[in-house]
């Protein structure tokens, strides 16, 4: 894993030569300014933290200021290859051109309802009702789009459905948390509180306070699978999972294609047009294809196993076709199952009459999975969202999935 | 920490302890100098006390003491952030003072809390000497919020250290702590600053060197990211590795070491639930020097496979792949280089 070390720059490279002469500060901004356009956030405050940095390393020694730069600059070790690309053409002074070139990007553009969509809308009252911030559906309208499939909504409905999305609720069962809550009946002595009461009494503890176990909100990580065979279905769910991202607290989300992608960060904003829009910048493998094994192993190495989906509600939204191999999946399925508390699978093709989890990947899965749900209309999310409150009587686990799995309690 | 008249039997021991602690630390340690003057310098020290950094890593550290800024270490499990922070401490002759971070910590637990069991006591030690009677309830209460009854947890203690050598404070695993308790940590960490409102401001004379680790867990807030400098701790090239095992297990003879080392690679390249650190590395370099191993082959790989992984599922992989081609592209590898 040392990977970054072949990026680092090589003894013989003139390190800063060719901007000697220039004062720190200067070469820092210009430099900041670069990693700003290859997609870096860099604050000012870290800028001048890096212009004392090099003030302290030098820039004789081509490492010592590349180190300087990356500790100084770098948060995550995602943005190291960035990072890394950007040093080596603005202290390299190679030319872009010469670099291998990016990943191509691909984007699809989502169904927003942008001021310069195409204006051959024939009727142009209707686009202005559209628009109004205030719109509120009719109960029938309301009724029939709830029911609709998923697939046959029009992107006007994709928009409409959003505010439906945005009513629902995912409290989720709580759990309890390390820290205790004032309460009159509560079972633990509040020393604290008692002490202060008797101050009042000259010193004498007559009224006692009592505390309880506080609770809190178990985390709620939502996987959505966004490849092609899920197309006719993932503009809307990547709206449901919006919802939750910004209507609750500690949830996660993340895209599952031919790679996993974070988008928690990109989600959470009270700003849904403008979070969708952020987040299809960011998944780079709209409608490709899916392997869902190698998705959810990314997710359980780097994620899930650490800490995110322990004790936590792990919702996979996916139609159960993998172009990878079975076995994997059912594997990580069984480790993701082993962790969480519950294990729900959103399944828009379940409603489809004759289906049968036939999919390999969908049958691999299936016997790690808690709740198996429909996910092809409103009401289906509706139920997903009850399923997620636990306000449903669907069935918990209470027997583990195969006899290999055991569960800690 | 001060020694007052009235302390009971547990405050004694804890201060004497930490006091015990200080003189020791003053006799047998060479106090770091004022500043190291180069990324080498540290590598250099740091090295010296038992810990072998990469050029980035002493780099960080460097610019971390030299502009007195908390460094945040994020990567893998074992490898080797905590140690980071025990080494600078026994570099710098500095307490460590550790913060181990959980779900729902919170002030009373990481800053300061009142010792109320001891102020009830002392109002009842008031009443019965017919005390209290004679002054009032507001001076009653001036006498229990005094600092004797003051209890300091980690933060205080780090900030309000009066000593030579500047504290070490070890902030671990920061991921697990909620976001309310991030929010406080970074005005802590931004004036180096306490204050307790019955008694007024803790402030720093020289701040504490801070290291914060990490296991991403969730994301550390990017304000607390932005106020701190940021390494992410890589597993060890091969050659460093060796090193490292050479001078945590001294009676590791060096072929040895390299097959260790050589067959660890290996088994971080088989896509395992929890690929090796080098905590494991050391773990297992051990087991076979207690074991009276010198050359490592099979069987006592097989015996001793569940010091370095720690899955049964990853064992089962390990031996799928064959102990006994990785056994010998070790031993090939561990043959001294000419």
């Amino acid at each position: 894993m040392s990977g970054s070390d072949a990026a680092q720059p090589d003894a013989a490279q003139p390190g800063a030569a060719p901007l000697r002469g220039q004062p720190a500060e200067r070469i820092a901004v210009t430099f900041a300014r670069v990693l700003r356009g290859a997609g870096l956030a860099t604050p000012i405050g870290n800028v001048l933290t890096y212009v004392d940095a090099l003030g302290r390393v030098g820039l004789d020694d081509a490492t010592a200021v590349y180190w300087a730069g990356r500790t100084t600059l770098v948060f995550a070790p995602e943005d190291i290859p960035l990072y890394d690309r950007a040093f080596r053409v603005f202290w390299g002074r190679i030319s872009p051109g010469d670099l291998p070139p990016e990943p191509e990007v691909q984007r699809i553009t989502l169904a927003l309802d942008d001021e310069d969509a195409a204006s051959d809308t024939p009727d142009d009252a209707e686009r202005t009702a559209d628009r109004d911030p205030t719109l509120v559906l009719r109960f029938s309208a309301a009724e029939v789009l709830r029911q609709k499939d998923f697939a046959t909504y029009d992107d006007i409905e994709l928009r409409q459905s959003q505010q439906l999305m945005e009513q629902l609720r995912f409290a989720g069962p709580p759990r309890r948390s390390f820290r205790n809550r004032p309460a009159r009946n509560g079972s633990r002595p509040d020393i604290r509180r008692t002490m202060r009461e008797s101050l009042r009494a000259g010193g004498e503890p007559i009224r006692r306070a009592w505390q309880e176990p506080g609770q809190r909100l178990r985390r709620l990580v939502l996987l959505l699978d966004i490849s092609g065979s899920m197309e006719p279905y993932s503009r809307a769910m990547l709206r449901f999972v919006q919802a939750a991202v910004a209507g609750r607290q500690r949830v996660e989300a993340f895209a599952l294609g031919t790679r996993l992608t974070r988008i928690t960060k990109e989600l959470d904003s009270r700003d849904p047009d403008r979070a969708l829009g952020r987040a299809a910048d960011r998944v780079q493998d709209w409608s490709g294809g899916t392997r869902l094994g190698e998705c959810l192993r990314d997710f359980n190495d780097e994620w899930g196993a650490r800490g995110m989906a322990r004790g936590a509600i792990v919702v996979i939204l996916s139609d159960g076709w993998d172009r990878g191999d079975p076995a994997l999946l059912g594997e990580q399925m069984q480790r993701l199952h082993r962790i969480t508390r519950e294990l729900v699978w959103v399944n828009p093709l379940k409603v489809t009459p004759g289906y049968a989890p036939l999919a390999r990947g969908m049958a691999a899965a299936l016997p790690y999975v808690d709740h198996f749900v429909e996910g092809h209309s409103l009401a289906a999310m509706e139920e997903l969202a009850a399923v997620i409150a636990g306000t449903t009587s669907a069935r918990r686990r209470d027997h583990p999935a195969s006899p290999h799995d055991t569960r800690s309690p | 920490m001060t020694l007052t008249e009235d302390a009971s039997g547990a405050w004694t021991v804890i201060a004497l302890d930490a006091m015990a602690a200080q003189h020791a630390s003053r006799r047998n340690l060479t106090v770091m100098p004022a500043a190291p003057s180069s990324p080498a310098d540290v590598a250099e020290a740091l090295t010296r006390h038992g810990y072998l950094p990469d050029e980035g890593l002493a780099t960080s550290i460097f610019l971390a003491v030299a502009l007195k800024r908390p460094l945040l270490l994020e990567g893998e499990a074992g490898v080797g952030k905590t140690e980071v922070a025990k080494v600078l401490s026994r570099w710098t002759g500095g307490t460590l003072i550790r913060l181990q971070c959980y779900e729902g910590i919170d002030a009373s637990q990481a800053v300061y809390d009142w010792d109320y069991a001891r102020q009830l006591l002392h109002l009842r030690a008031a009443e019965a000497t017919g005390e209290a009677r004679g002054v009032g309830t507001a001076e009653l209460e001036n006498q229990l919020y005094q600092e004797r009854f003051l209890l300091k947890r980690a933060l205080l203690q780090a900030i309000e250290h009066t000593g030579d050598s500047v504290p070490v404070l070890l902030i671990d695993e920061i991921d697990r702590a909620d976001d309310e308790f991030e929010a406080y940590l970074l005005e802590v960490l931004s004036d180096y600053q306490i204050t307790v409102p019955e008694l007024g401001r803790f402030s720093a004379t020289r701040p504490p060197i801070v290291v914060l680790t990490s296991n991403r867990t969730r994301d550390v807030h990017d304000a607390l990211k932005r106020r701190c400098l940021y390494h992410w701790v890589e597993h060890p090239d091969f050659e460093r590795e060796v090193r490292i095992v050479r001078m945590r297990v001294p009676n590791v003879i060096e072929p040895l070491a390299r097959q260790v080392a050589s067959a660890v690679e290996a088994l971080r390249s088989l896509n395992l639930y929890k690929p090796p650190g080098v905590a494991e590395t050391i773990d297992w370099a051990q087991a076979l020097a207690v074991l009276g191993v010198s050359e490592l082959d099979e069987r006592m790989v097989e015996a001793t496979l569940g010091t370095v992984l720690k899955y049964r599922e990853d064992q089962d992989r390990a031996r799928q792949h064959g102990l006994a081609a990785m056994v010998k592209t070790a031993v090939e590898r561990g043959a001294p280089v000419r």
